[in-house]
């Protein structure tokens, strides 16, 4: 009937408080119990019938800020403004008795900020913090063994493309939740020795920076590899841009009369030849956009999973020869169309992991993936089935420390000097792939950059493999090779993001 | 040896630490293990009842007999558990179990055995917790050898063992390891927390404590950290939360006794009540002294009681009121300031707690009078350099009282004099003058010039430092009209000797002459004029103590060197008069007669010289005084001169010499032999006559006086007879603890027997069978009662044989006959 049934007065049992008691958080147990937290710093636990309470848990001085309840509801995680978590857990007083409580049990304190969300898995406890970052904290007692799920895991950054380089133009794209800036790279004339840092003849220069309008985040967001076109999409609306640079100047025009399509785009994705534009979008669509002169765009062709998709592609690969274009959908079913008939090509087998980036060779039209589990194969389009290599490293097994990586690969690369050169990143390292070298077994340094520049030539052959990694990176957000010479990485200081953090809630520490 | 027995090393006060948990009797009275005894004290006043002795060695556990709360269980390292009745202080039953017995458990569900912790055979520093079956066997020793192992690996402090709610499981922890054992199930938990060190120190377990009706346990941590461990019974799913105020260790907890609140305490000092576990609402009770080394709850959960490190007890309301405080000799972390006497109340004086000087009565075991020399906050918290007392004197009729305290400091010491004059008034001393650096470096002696008081002007203070001085310090009129004292002590006079430090000063008895030593050499000076009168000197090695003689000997100095002589110098002729080689540690001269005590210390044992100056041969020597070494030591005049009947003990007649051990254990010699303290137990069944007037004591008085006064009537011999007949039945009766006693139908006979007027030797024989035939029914009973029909068979086993000879009937026809003889001619007889 939409009446109110019950009404309960939080602030009622405090006295001679003036400020007021805000409930931030409110969750319903089948029990017919609700859980609130509120500013005051507690947990509460409510008879829904009769508006009484059962029980109050002050957790922190602070506001406890989020709060969620796992599925069979014997475990509550808050999140307090100190930035603290705290785990409930509902026990049996006594042993074999059937009278339970709810115990105030584990303290986590991995933020340094307002966790503003929580969420509570079957194994874990993941929370989210002003700090920019993601924590999941597994729950030891439901681990079967120790291994990868059972590690503490922070991340700082998303799992996806931030930045987006237009090679030829040289410029560099970075997408920021509100704006995005567009950065001419500077470059050198010199050359130097590993380890130097060599002057500049040109400084890099900031071109144009794009604020986009209303609260909405920047999703995601593109630029043409000519240098002359930069989409981006929010949740609801997807805008085009086409850039004009006339001497030193810039000037940017939006394009008018966007086709409305099937929205949001989750990735963007420009042809190499800058002639049309990939949307994912979706159900498993991929609409093809095509870029008319001199600011324009029509819409070309939608792909569609021939079987259909309830799941929106989330990751786009196109190939240079503007023959291909492969899209993950949310389901991991990774679908190759074939650009010049406009029809679906092929599916790649179903893999058990999440695809976390994906690439197409230019020479050979080998589509080049990593999973999250750390797991890189390659599958030859024309020919609808995994190259002879990818057999090959199935059959050996990659080496135990990269499959250790805390960290999914996001970006792939080539080198076009060298077809069997395969570039990978994740935040944390660089990784030259080279399929003509072999692989490392269990017992090789897998990391042997250091101690190979030790040796002599001779030796250094009998030791090399097919992983370079380069590990010298703070976060290192993006990596890709602009022409032969020349690979440009983008590295984001995490120092420079809690600079830019406001203070967090003063505690008084003891000792200090 | 020289030693004779009867002159024996008494332990009198201070030392141990209590190596268990207090434990609250049901009727407030609280029982502490102190040292080799139990201590019964009263809750309402503070005092000592009962010092209960028995155990050879530590007690390390007292446990209430959860059967019967007016009895108790302690343990020793001895290796026996002793059942008590502690309200007379007597051992009902000793069990023998064998070996070390660290830690006593009791469980109310456990009808006949008590858990008690043990070595494990052929392991070092292994212990295990075992079960110990208490045979229900007659006789006062028992051998308990029934022993099944519950834990293993456990650690060997008690308070890292609990025992859960209703006895169903029990918790241990060592190291990073807790294990828990469920006795119903048979199965053994093992969680550890993480082995690491953080920067904020090691969680290493330290205590533990059960929650009462909950499956809940809570443990304390070197980091100070509690932790409150939950759903223990799943190896996987247990989970636990965590408490944190304490920035240091974590000495003991204990929960309330509904369980809805937890004491915790600390090297803090402050006790910590949390409330239904929570981390935020906590309350606490600061300024508790010292560090809190034991918590218990009593019984009814209106009293908690903190056993500290030095030695206190402290019994705090139920609302976390501070209640009382049961405090000897306090342990303070090191006697710097020696034994002083203050010559006005003959109270003990030395460090307490720190920064004050405590004044110990000898007589009472008690603490008189706490004195905050230093007045600034203490920090209790480790590796910190605070000021503390570091030495002490008082001026001859105790009116004057002087202190030194410094502030460890390597490059500049922190020093201060301060002077207190006693006020009438307040009754206590009052801070007069206060004097910034009054040497350079660091003080090494101090004394005042013991004159006839009477003339205050004449009071002199000398301080000698190791900056090569020595100091003069006067009374002068204070100037300052503000100022609200008359007097105010400066500097009158600066000595210093070839830049030598200056070690030790003393006046001579009249206080003419002042001895002061510089390193090797002791100088003599006028105290009048500060002429330099001679030197002394014994090389090699530097002067440790000097003393002059007195009375008699007042003519001899007597020094002591740390090459191990003892040289006695003739003032009179400046020569040498005799030396000793003796390594001398304390060197103590008795201010009421000429005798000098000398502690000397070798290989491991200390031995004690007494002698006086005019002769070079001791008058009295003990060896092997005690096995600790022996730090200070101090003569206490004596109310009264005692009358000592050997010739040889003389020394002692008009003080008593008490000595402190570096354990801080006070001891003293004492002529007295051992009966009153280790009697029997049977002995102690005998009654004194000081017992409390009740009603019934004073009608019993009625009785007793009406009937001697009849019995003079009757003549001289009746009176002696019935005197021994009645008196053992009635005395049984009525001192005997009522618990132990027979039932009444048994002493209803002897007690009216005891109140007739009969026909001497009928009634004589009457009684004696009587008692004979109650012991013969109740040697089958519980050995409880063996104390008493023991006894009674003393008594009567004359009275038996006369019977035997006499009577040649069959028993049943004699106890018949009995029966019908005395129904009758008793109750004729009375009226």
């Amino acid at each position: 009937s939409g009446q109110t049934v019950q009404r309960i007065m939080v602030n009622y049992h405090v006295q001679k408080v003036k400020r007021e008691c805000i409930v931030w958080s409110i969750a319903f147990l089948s029990s017919g119990t609700v859980v609130t937290s509120d500013s005051f710093g507690r947990v509460q636990f409510w008879d829904w019938e009769r508006g009484t309470l059962l029980e109050s848990h002050t957790v922190s001085t602070s506001a406890v800020l989020s709060l969620a309840v796992s599925e069979k509801e014997d475990s509550i995680i808050v999140g307090t403004s100190t930035g603290a978590t705290y785990q409930f857990q509902l026990l049996p007083v006594k042993m074999g008795s059937l009278e339970k409580r709810w115990v105030r049990t584990k303290p986590f304190q991995h933020h340094t900020h307002d966790v503003r969300a929580v969420a509570h898995s079957s194994t874990a406890l993941i929370s989210g913090g002003l700090d920019a970052q993601l924590v999941i904290r597994p729950l030891m007692e439901k681990m079967q063994k120790k291994g990868y799920e059972a590690a503490l895991r922070k991340f700082t950054f998303p799992h996806r493309r931030l930045v987006s380089c237009a090679r030829k133009a040289r410029l560099l794209l970075f997408q920021f939740s509100q704006h995005l800036e567009l950065w001419r790279l500077g470059s050198t004339d010199e050359t130097g020795k590993d380890g130097e840092v060599l002057p500049l003849c040109r400084m890099p220069e900031h071109l144009l920076q794009l604020k986009s309008k209303g609260p909405e985040h920047i999703y995601c967001s593109c630029v043409s590899p000519c240098g002359s076109w930069v989409a981006y999409s929010t949740a609801s609306r997807f805008h085009l841009y086409r850039v004009q640079y006339e001497g030193g100047g810039v000037s940017i025009k939006k394009v008018p009369k966007v086709p409305k399509l099937l929205l949001p785009a989750y990735q963007l994705q420009f042809s190499s030849d800058s002639g049309s534009l990939f949307v994912a979008s979706a159900r498993g669509s991929v609409h093809v956009l095509q870029l008319l002169e001199p600011g324009g765009c029509k819409h070309l062709h939608t792909f569609r999973p021939p079987s259909g998709s309830p799941e929106a592609v989330y990751l786009l690969a196109s190939s240079a020869d503007g023959h291909w274009v492969a899209a993950v959908s949310g389901d991991w079913a990774i679908h190759v169309y074939n650009l010049k008939g406009f029809k679906h090509h092929c599916m790649v087998p179903m893999y058990s992991c999440a695809v976390t980036a994906l690439a197409i060779h230019p020479v050979t039209n080998n589509l080049v993936i990593a999973y999250s589990d750390q797991q890189l194969f390659e599958f030859g389009i024309p020919e609808k089935q995994y190259t002879a290599w990818s057999r090959m490293v199935q059959n050996c097994g990659l080496h135990k420390v990269w499959l250790e990586r805390d960290s999914p690969i996001t970006h792939i690369t080539f080198n076009p000097k060298n077809p069997s050169h395969i570039l990978l990143h994740d935040i944390y390292m660089f990784c030259v792939l080279d399929k003509s070298l072999p692989l490392p077994d269990n017992s090789a340094l897998l990391m042997n950059q250091s101690t190979l520049k030790q040796l002599p030539e001779t030796a250094r052959q009998r030791q090399l493999h097919a992983f370079k990694i380069c590990k010298k990176f703070q976060p290192l957000l993006f990596a890709d090779l602009l022409d032969e010479n020349c690979l440009v990485m983008v590295e984001r200081p995490i120092m420079d993001i809690k600079t830019q953090l406001p203070l967090p809630i003063q505690q008084k520490k003891f000792g200090t | 040896m020289v030693a004779p027995a009867t002159l024996r090393v008494v332990r009198c006060g201070g030392s141990t630490l209590h190596g268990a948990r207090a434990v609250f009797s049901a009727d407030s009275y609280l029982l502490c293990a102190s040292g080799d005894f139990v201590k019964m004290y009263s809750v309402a006043t503070e005092e000592t009842l009962r010092v209960m002795g028995g155990h050879a060695d530590l007690v390390t556990g007292i446990q209430l007999n959860p059967h019967n709360h007016m009895q108790l269980y302690s343990s020793s390292v001895d290796g026996s558990i002793k059942l008590w009745d502690f309200m007379d202080g007597i051992p009902i039953k000793t069990f023998v179990v064998g070996s070390k017995l660290l830690a006593l458990y009791a469980l109310a569900h456990c009808e006949d055995s008590v858990f008690v912790v043990i070595p494990k055979r052929g392991e070092r520093d292994t212990f295990q917790l075992v079960s110990v079956k208490l045979t229900k066997a007659a006789g006062q020793d028992l051998e308990a050898k029934e022993l099944s192992v519950v834990l293993d690996g456990v650690d060997a402090s008690p308070k890292r063992i609990a025992f859960g709610r209703e006895g169903e499981y029990v918790a241990s922890v060592k190291d990073v390891n807790l294990q828990v054992y469920f006795f119903k199930q048979k199965q053994l938990n093992r969680f550890s927390v993480s082995a690491t060190k953080t920067k904020s120190g090691n969680n290493h377990f330290t205590c533990i404590a059960c929650h009462p009706t909950e499956d809940c346990i809570a443990t304390g941590h070197a980091d100070g950290k509690i932790r409150l461990w939950r759903n223990f019974y799943h190896k996987k799913e247990y989970t636990f939360s965590t408490l944190h105020w304490h920035h240091d260790t974590v000495m003991d907890l204990a929960f309330s006794m509904e369980g809805t609140s937890l004491l915790s305490g600390g090297v803090e000092s402050v006790l910590v009540l949390w409330h239904n576990e929570s981390d935020c609402q906590r309350d606490f009770l600061p300024r508790l002294g010292s560090a809190i080394e034991y918590i218990s709850m009593s019984s009814d959960g209106a009293l908690c009681c903190t056993l500290h490190t030095d030695n206190r007890i402290t019994i705090i309301n139920s609302n976390l009121r501070f209640s009382k405080s049961i405090q000897g000799l306090i342990k303070s972390t090191d006697v710097k300031t020696g034994l002083v006497v203050d010559p006005r109340t003959k109270a003990l004086v030395l460090n307490g707690e720190p920064g004050h000087l405590q004044f110990y009565c000898l007589r009472s075991d008690q603490q008189l009078f706490s004195l905050d020399i230093v007045q600034r906050q203490y920090i209790h918290q480790a590796g910190l350099n605070q000021a503390d007392l570091v030495k002490v004197a008082f001026s001859a009729q105790g009116k004057w009282l002087a202190t030194v305290e410094e502030r460890e400091e390597v490059t500049d010491p922190e020093l201060q004099l301060k002077l207190w004059f006693y006020d009438e008034e307040t009754q206590s001393f009052k801070l007069n003058t206060r004097i910034n650096m009054p040497h350079e470096d660091h003080i090494t002696d101090m004394c005042f010039r013991n004159m006839d008081e009477l003339e205050d002007d004449s009071l002199i203070l000398v301080t000698a430092g190791r900056d090569c001085v020595f100091k003069v310090w006067v009374m002068v009129e204070d100037t300052d009209p503000e100022a609200q004292q008359s007097v105010s002590w400066s500097c009158d006079f600066v000595g210093s000797y070839h830049n030598y430090q200056a070690t030790n000063c003393c006046f001579s008895e009249d206080g003419s002459l002042l001895a002061v030593s510089f390193e090797e050499t002791v100088t003599v000076w006028d105290s009048v004029t500060w002429d330099l009168k001679c030197t002394f000197c014994h090389p090699p090695g530097k002067i440790r103590n000097i003393c002059f003689g007195r009375l008699t000997c007042s003519k001899y100095l007597i020094g002591a060197t740390d090459h191990g002589f003892l040289c006695c110098w003739n003032l009179l002729s400046c020569a040498l008069e005799w030396s000793a080689h003796l390594n001398v540690l304390v060197l103590q001269p008795d201010p009421l007669s000429e005798h000098i005590a000398a502690v000397s210390w070798l290989s491991k044992e200390s031995s004690l010289f007494v002698f006086k100056p005019n002769e070079p041969r001791p008058i009295y020597i003990q060896r092997n005084l005690c096995k600790e070494k022996i730090q200070l030591a101090a003569f206490v005049p004596r109310d009264e001169p005692e009358t000592i009947g050997s010739e040889k003990y003389l020394w002692l007649r008009r003080s008593q010499l008490f000595f402190l051990t570096d354990t801080q254990e006070l001891m003293t010699l004492s002529t007295k032999s051992l009966e009153e303290r280790l009697t029997p137990s049977s002995k102690q069944l005998a009654v004194e006559e000081s017992l409390a007037v009740t009603p019934f004591s004073l009608l019993l008085g009625k009785h007793r006086r009406q009937q001697s006064q009849e019995d003079i009537d009757l003549g001289k011999l009746v009176v002696r007879n019935k005197h021994e007949q009645d008196s053992p039945a009635v005395k049984e009766l009525l001192h005997t603890p009522a618990h132990v006693l027979p039932s009444a139908s048994f002493l209803c006979p002897i007690f009216i027997n005891s109140l007739l007027i009969s026909k001497e030797n009928k009634s004589a024989e009457e009684v004696a069978d009587e008692v004979e035939m109650e012991s013969e029914k109740t040697e089958d009973d519980s050995d409880e009662e063996r104390d008493v029909t023991e006894t009674e068979q003393e008594d009567t086993s004359p009275m038996e044989l006369l019977g035997e000879m006499t009577c040649k009937l069959s028993k049943s026809q004699e106890k018949e006959l009995r029966k019908i003889r005395k129904m009758d001619y008793s109750w004729i007889s009375a009226f």
